[in-house]
């Protein structure tokens, strides 16, 4: 018993990094693919807007990037990728707790960019010429999700000191 | 699961961008006689290729282009009954005169309602009313019946209109959506002062009025039609206790005023939907 809760740090450190992943993953997929039916509607009308709209529906594309970071350095760090590396119970459950900003923060944040960039797509519909403008607007959101992934990765390499 | 209209929405503010700006319009009213106005729509894309085309095959070309955007855009039609099912009405009208009186009815037939025309029409012509939709069967009866026995196709014509404004209402309030509910309200109030207006410049009775006027909850048709046989000033004092009070400046300019001040009150209405 004391060898399996030895042993499962490991498998703590790799369900973070499966969390960062999938949750910021999903997040990103539902937002770019709101944006992407947002932009269709667009396209269908107006050919030459693609340039445009393309950018609106990659905002909420890079929470799910984000994800991946955390993902590879918890893989790295942990000794999945490389080098093996011996983690205890507390660094596992401690990169787990550091894949949750980023997994959450992600998830959410990457929904409502990808309705904000719905959104400025309508205004970029109508008014080409206030690209700029409308593309501030759902980057604003963009801002909560760096906030975590910075959280994410100090935690992440402040772990391997803790024993 | 509700309908999912993202789509649709930016589709629809793409084409917000080939609505007619004040500079194109101020160029259409400086055309110089009726061809230069149907060329210049044909520029703009109105109607088909089509070489020579008239302003009415113009509009029934956009009017079925914009059918046909809204089938592709919204899967359930059925959600723009309470828009389509005063055509199906119309066409009960054109259909109920043509058979019981032989009238010719080229072109008079309105497309784009629920029931395609030619089914109305050969329902009433054969009296086959259970062909009909539930909404038209018992007006079709009644209609056909007030028309073979007392000829007097005015009255056919306000039983079949007054019928209409209260199927459009019951749809429209039946509806979960604020604004359609809203849409039913100044469309029903809007057709009942116009009704008022005509039978007090044609001097129908109070009896007369209220048969053709439909319930609706801002305006109290027993005032209404008491007005009515009064006469005009009557209508507008009687407006002017309601909150359709600003329908009487309108009114007393020209029935083009009163008619601009319904579709600017329901323009103005919707504006907030814009931002939704």
């Amino acid at each position: 018993m004391a060898d399996l809760l030895q042993n499962s740090g490991l498998f703590f450190a790799l369900l973070g990094a499966a969390f960062a992943t999938f949750f910021a993953g999903i997040g990103s997929a539902i937002g770019v693919g709101k944006a992407g039916v947002a932009a269709s509607g667009v396209l269908a009308e107006e050919p030459s807007l693609f340039g445009k709209v393309l950018i609106f529906q990659l905002l909420p594309a890079t929470q799910g990037i984000y994800g991946l970071l955390v993902a590879f350095l918890i893989l790295t760090g942990t000794g999945i990728i490389g080098e093996p590396k011996d983690i205890t119970l507390l660094q596992g459950l401690l990169y787990f707790s550091a894949s949750l900003p980023i997994a959450f923060a992600g998830l959410f944040s990457a929904i409502h960019q990808g309705n904000c960039a719905v959104a400025g797509i309508g205004t970029v519909a109508k008014k080409p010429d206030q690209m700029g403008k409308a593309i501030i607007l759902p980057a604003m959101v963009e801002t909560y999700a760096i906030l975590a992934l910075l959280v994410s990765i100090l935690a992440v390499f402040g772990i391997p000191n803790i024993k | 699961m509700p309908q999912d209209y993202t789509y649709a929405v930016a589709r629809i503010r793409s084409k917000e961008l080939s609505l007619f700006s004040q500079k194109e319009l101020d160029e259409l009213l400086n055309q110089p006689d009726y061809d230069s106005c149907i060329r210049y729509l044909s520029d703009k894309g109105w109607g088909s290729d089509r070489e020579k085309q008239t302003s009415d095959e113009l509009l029934k070309q956009e009017e079925n282009k914009l059918w046909q955007l809204m089938k592709e855009l919204v899967p359930d039609e059925t959600v723009f009954d309470f828009f389509r099912v005063s055509k199906d009405f119309h066409n009960l009208k054109v259909a109920v005169k043509a058979a019981t009186r032989g009238a010719k009815t080229d072109g008079m037939y309105m497309q784009n309602g629920t029931i395609d025309p030619s089914v109305i029409a050969s329902a009433v012509e054969n009296r086959d009313k259970n062909r009909l939709p539930d909404f038209l069967r018992d007006i079709a009866q009644q209609s056909i019946t007030t028309l073979l026995q007392s000829s007097d196709g005015q009255l056919c014509d306000i039983m079949i209109d007054k019928a209409s404004l209260d199927y459009v209402y019951s749809l429209t309030q039946k509806s979960d959506n604020e604004i359609i509910r809203l849409y039913g309200e100044l469309f029903v109030a809007a057709s009942d002062i116009k009704i008022a207006v005509r039978c007090c410049k044609t001097n129908k009775s109070a009896e007369f009025a209220k048969k053709a006027m439909a319930e609706c909850d801002t305006l109290n048709i027993n005032s209404l039609a008491t007005a009515c046989a009064k006469g005009f000033d009557a209508v507008c004092d009687y407006l002017l206790k309601t909150s359709y009070k600003s329908a009487v400046e309108p009114l007393k300019k020209s029935p083009s005023a009163f008619e601009k001040w319904c579709d600017d009150l329901l323009t103005d209405k919707m504006k907030g939907q814009k931002r939704v």
